[in-house]
Parts: C-alpha cells; sequence; structure tokens
C-alpha cells in the first residue's frame, strides 16, 4: 500500500470517527466508544479489501461484512454513507423512529447491511451459514466478520468456530476487536478470554494478530487471510476503545454514553488540530 | 405411521428443489430427514449436538436465498430462542418440522417433552404454526411449506397416530376443517386430541348431545371466522390439545371469542405443569387427555350455558 493510499484511509477513517460522534450524540445513545476502536478495521475493509458496489448493492458476488458487534453499528452506518449507500442526511437518524438507521443492524441487502445483530454471539453463526451458501452455489465471494472481544465470553461463539473449520469454510474471514474493554470493565476482570490466539488456533483457524489501528498491517493481514485456504482465518486486532477521539481513550463509562451537543462542539475542532498534525506526521514519515 | 415419518418421506419428494437444505442436529435417524440426507448429501447439514448454531446458521442461510428445513427434537429447538427472535424478526424462510414434541417422547420424561412449544412460537412475530393431526396431513402440510411465505414451526410426533384422513386432503394456511356438525357444542381440536376428540363425539351422540367437531391445525394464523360462526350456532366451545392451556389453542380461540363473541369456554389441555416418564398412554390419561375429559368438559360447558 503506498503512503498515498494510507493517506487516503486514514482520511476517511477521521470522517467516519467525527460522523459516529455527531450521530450518536444527535441520537442521545449509542455506544460511540466500541464503534471507535473498529473504526480502522472498517475503513479497511470497506474502502480497501471488500468487493462490493453502492450502485447495485445487492450484487450477488459482493463481499459481505457481518457486524456481529452490533451495538458498534453507528460506525457501519458511517461507512455505509462514506460509500454513498446512504445519504448524509442519515448522520441525524440514527435511532429515529421508523429509521432504517436502528440502534442495532438490521439486515437490509439493499443498504449492505447484511445481517440482523445485536444479541452478541450471532454473528459468526450468520456469516457461516452466507459462507456456506456461497460453497454451495459455488460463488467465490469472501465474508468478513466483525466481533467484539467481551463477546468471547459466548458459547455460540465458539460452536460456531467449530462449525467453520468442519466444514472448512475458508470463505470466512473473522475479526476481533480486541480493544480489551466491556460494559463494567476490562474483559480480563468480566470473565477471561485469553488466550485468544491459543483458543482460535485449537479450534482450527489460521490466526494472525495485528495493530487494529495500523491501516497497512491490517490490510496486509488481510491479504494473508485470503491467501489462505481449506480453513477459516481469524485476525485479532489490538485497538483501543474511543480511538482518536481524545477524551474517550480507554474510559470505560465511554462504552455505551455519547458526548453532549456542547462537549461535541468544543472537542471538533481539537480533534480536527490532532489531526491535522497526525497526516503531516505521515508525510515526513 | 406417525407425524415424523410421514415428513420424512415428503420431504424426499420436495426435496428434489436444488434451494432446499436441510439441517440436523445429529438426529436425522429420529426426525426422519436421514433419508433426505441419503439422497441430496450436499444440501443436508448436520451440526452435531448444537442448536444454537444451528439456528444462527439457518439465518446466513436463509438470507443467500435458501430454503432451509430444519428438523429437531421440539424441545431443543427452544434451546435456540435468540436465534430464532432473528428468524422471526427478518421474516425468513426458515421452515421448523418439531418431531418428539408434546408429551409423545414419554418414557424420556419431561426433558424431553414440550408442553410449552405452540405458545412460545404463537408469540413470535411472523412465525405460523401448524400442528397436524395425522401422517396424511403431515404429508400435506411439508407439501404446502414450501408455498408458505415466512417461518414456520410445525409440530410433529415421535409416536404413532391413527390415520384419520384420506389421501387428497387439502390443507390451507389459516383454515379450519369442520370433521362434524352439532348444535349443542362445537369441539376444537388439534394434533394428536383430534382422534381422541373424534372418540368423545362418538360417545356424547349416545347421550343425545349433538357435538360439533373442527380440526384446527392452524393454530396460528387462526380460523377466525369459523371459530366466531361454531361459536354463534351452539353458544359453547371446548379447546382440546396436548400442550399447556396456557397460550396455546385453547388461548388462541379465546383470543378471537373474547373479541368478538364470548361464550363459555372449557379446556382440555396441561395444567401449567411439565410432563413426567412413563408411557404414553399413562399419560394422556394422568394429563387428562383423553376422550372421557374431553365428554366431561362438554358436559360441564353445557351447564354453563344455560
Amino acid at each position: 500500500m503506498n503512503r498515498e493510499e494510507v493517506k487516503k484511509l486514514k482520511e476517511i477513517s477521521y470522517r467516519m470517527m467525527i460522523d459516529v460522534l455527531q450521530m450518536t450524540t444527535e441520537a442521545g445513545s449509542g455506544h460511540p466508544g466500541g464503534s471507535l476502536s473498529s473504526k480502522d478495521i472498517v475503513a479497511v475493509l470497506f474502502f480497501k479489501v471488500m468487493r462490493h458496489d453502492p450502485k447495485n448493492p445487492s450484487w450477488e458476488e459482493r463481499d459481505r461484512l457481518v457486524f456481529s458487534k452490533g451495538h458498534a453499528v453507528p460506525i457501519l452506518y458511517a461507512a455505509l454513507i462514506e460509500a454513498g449507500y446512504l445519504d448524509r442526511s442519515y448522520i441525524k437518524k440514527l435511532r429515529k423512529l421508523g429509521s432504517p438507521l436502528q440502534g442495532h443492524p438490521e439486515w437490509n441487502p439493499d443498504m449492505m447491511i447484511e445481517a440482523t445483530t445485536g444479541s452478541l454471539g450471532n454473528g459468526l453463526a450468520i456469516g457461516n451459514g452466507i459462507a456456506f451458501a456461497g460453497k454451495l452455489k459455488k460463488k467465490d465471494y469472501k465474508v468478513y466478520v466483525l466481533m467484539g472481544d467481551g463477546e468471547l465470553q459466548e458459547g455460540t461463539v465458539w460452536e460456531a468456530a467449530m462449525f467453520a473449520s468442519h466444514y472448512a469454510l475458508d470463505n470466512v474471514i473473522a475479526v476481533v476487536d480486541r480493544n480489551g474493554l466491556q460494559q463494567s470493565g476490562p474483559t480480563e476482570k468480566s470473565m477471561s478470554v485469553e488466550p485468544i490466539a491459543d483458543k482460535w488456533r485449537a479450534f482450527g483457524w489460521h490466526v494472525q494478530e495485528v495493530d487494529g489501528h495500523d491501516v497497512e498491517a491490517l490490510y496486509s493481514a488481510f491479504r494473508s487471510a485470503q491467501e489462505i485456504s481449506d480453513k477459516p482465518k481469524v485476525i485479532i486486532a489490538h485497538t483501543t476503545k474511543g480511538k482518536g477521539s481524545l477524551i474517550g481513550e480507554w474510559v470505560t463509562e465511554f462504552h455505551g454514553k455519547p458526548l453532549s451537543k456542547q462537549e461535541l462542539e468544543k472537542l471538533l475542532p481539537e480533534l480536527e488540530e490532532k489531526h491535522k498534525e497526525e497526516m503531516k506526521e505521515l508525510d515526513v514519515n | 405411521m406417525s407425524t415424523r415419518e410421514a415428513f420424512g418421506k415428503a420431504l424426499v419428494r420436495i426435496g428434489s428443489d436444488p434451494s432446499i437444505v436441510v439441517l440436523d442436529a445429529d438426529v436425522s435417524g429420529s426426525t426422519k430427514t436421514s433419508q433426505f440426507r441419503k439422497i441430496y448429501p450436499q444440501r443436508f447439514i448436520n451440526f452435531g449436538i448444537a442448536e444454537e448454531n444451528l439456528f444462527g446458521t439457518a439465518v446466513g442461510l436463509a438470507y443467500s436465498g435458501l430454503k432451509v428445513y430444519a428438523s429437531l427434537y421440539s424441545v431443543f429447538v427452544l434451546k435456540a430462542y435468540d436465534q430464532l427472535r432473528i428468524i422471526a424478526h427478518d421474516n425468513l424462510e426458515v421452515k421448523i418440522f418439531a418431531s418428539h414434541s408434546g408429551l409423545t417422547n414419554s418414557s424420556d420424561g419431561w426433558s424431553h417433552q414440550t408442553v410449552e412449544d405452540v405458545a412460545v412460537f404463537r408469540a413470535l412475530p411472523n412465525f405460523k404454526v401448524i400442528v397436524p393431526a395425522d401422517a396424511v396431513e403431515a404429508d400435506t402440510v411439508t407439501e404446502e411449506s414450501l408455498k408458505i411465505k415466512g417461518p414456520i414451526y410445525v409440530r410433529l410426533s415421535r409416536s404413532e397416530s391413527p390415520i384419520i384422513f384420506e389421501k387428497g386432503l387439502r390443507f390451507e394456511l389459516g383454515k379450519g376443517n369442520i370433521m362434524n356438525d352439532g348444535s349443542d357444542v362445537y369441539i376444537i381440536a388439534n394434533g394428536n386430541m383430534l382422534s381422541i376428540a373424534i372418540k368423545a363425539v362418538e360417545e356424547l351422540k349416545k347421550d343425545g348431545i349433538s357435538v360439533g367437531l373442527i380440526n384446527m391445525s392452524s393454530v396460528k394464523p387462526i380460523d377466525e371466522e369459523l371459530i366466531i360462526k361454531a361459536a354463534k350456532s351452539t353458544g359453547a366451545i371446548v379447546t382440546a390439545e396436548e400442550h399447556s392451556v396456557i397460550g396455546g389453542l385453547g388461548g388462541a380461540v379465546t383470543e378471537v371469542l373474547s373479541k368478538h363473541y364470548p361464550v363459555p369456554v372449557e379446556f382440555v389441555g396441561i395444567n401449567d405443569s411439565f410432563g413426567q416418564s412413563a408411557s404414553l398412554e399413562e399419560l394422556f390419561r394422568f394429563y387428562g387427555l383423553t376422550s372421557e375429559n374431553i365428554a366431561s368438559s362438554v358436559r360441564k360447558v353445557l351447564k354453563r350455558k344455560k
């Protein structure tokens, strides 16, 4: 990936972060923290890795992203706006009566929302189903499944992990957003999920670990995963909850709490300043 | 022949449709989907003992345009309630044919029986609920299931059921069938209680009581028109089901009546308790699922009518 592409993805990731903050503040609820830990993963998937066509959303050959950590859906909506599946007016429609932008994702193939989630632990099985159907129909699309780390406490994740390797679903590429925090604190305090990599390996998966905010590292992990056949693949992406939003990083209360309008107004110029500096650094390095 | 066997045979017939996939949780010998597996192994998926995973995967298969047929013990279907909610919410093409329902897994005991499954599926938006009375009806329902849009729950039995209907029976979702007319009272029954209700009608006839009988295999949607007609023409109803009296056929019938045409109703069913291990005959007697109990409920409701 060249420097221009890295810059482009970082710009997209920044814009999506601002959209997430505005959306959740406008809605008065939502999960900005978990949305932002996934922002670079989603940016790389939507704008570099996945095959899809905003002019033809239900194209059968498209790659699918199953958003298993459904509470982080504002970042998916932000990606759909960025890619042109939704117009910008939807920023104001999160969690509003009758809106397709529900608090958690609702299956809507016309706008590339590939699965209904929200109750944690279901996305991997759903992704397996889409992947199995792909094999049956001899389609070569890939199914990406984004999971949270706290979500790994759900037993259904491991039933699905067993299934994917039993049926050698090499068209499944899962990503664990390892931000280390869940609602009541660190994952390891609520219910240990480590050693995560060993668990997936023991279930017959190909495992990679990357910095989940390094777009180049993410991209190369996705490329390697695509090359591996005969087994499902998982990328454990080490991330920071609330990444890039200055006040939110690693604050547990940020899990389900958006900023007030005043807080957001005060923060926006600071964020822009910080973003400009980061982009300058990219030019220097 | 049991209703599960009839389903297994019919599934092979409709199974030539290449969009059908059959899901199993390692019980295909019991549910009779093993016959489909032999002919179409590539469209048969065994999940092992993992029912939540089965129904979670069913969601993804259905999103991809496949018609999913899932057959497992009814009690183990209920393990996957979280995934069933998604199937219901998204109105997916998932057809559940649940075997070993009600008390019919008799000697295995309460852990392998269901008294509440109809109530659960009635409460799930978009789900349709069908309780066939014999092998002929189970066969017809399996054939018709391809034409029904969205998720359905079909309640099948482990045990042999006496054959009531002749071949060529027609099934229409949301329609009940009058087995015989009556002028004093109507019994509304389904599943294994239909053949028992037929006996009750005969017994009551000897006492000069004219009892109508309706087969209400389609519990949701239910035939409101027919229920209201039966209530208007006789002024009394008895419901009979191999299920809890809470939330099943009796509940569905009285929801219609209380809104449109309230009349006295008596309920034959399981009174808010679980089953236990015994022979099927003993269990039906113990829980009052007998023609004698239906007959005494008829007499009771006739007294209330006056």
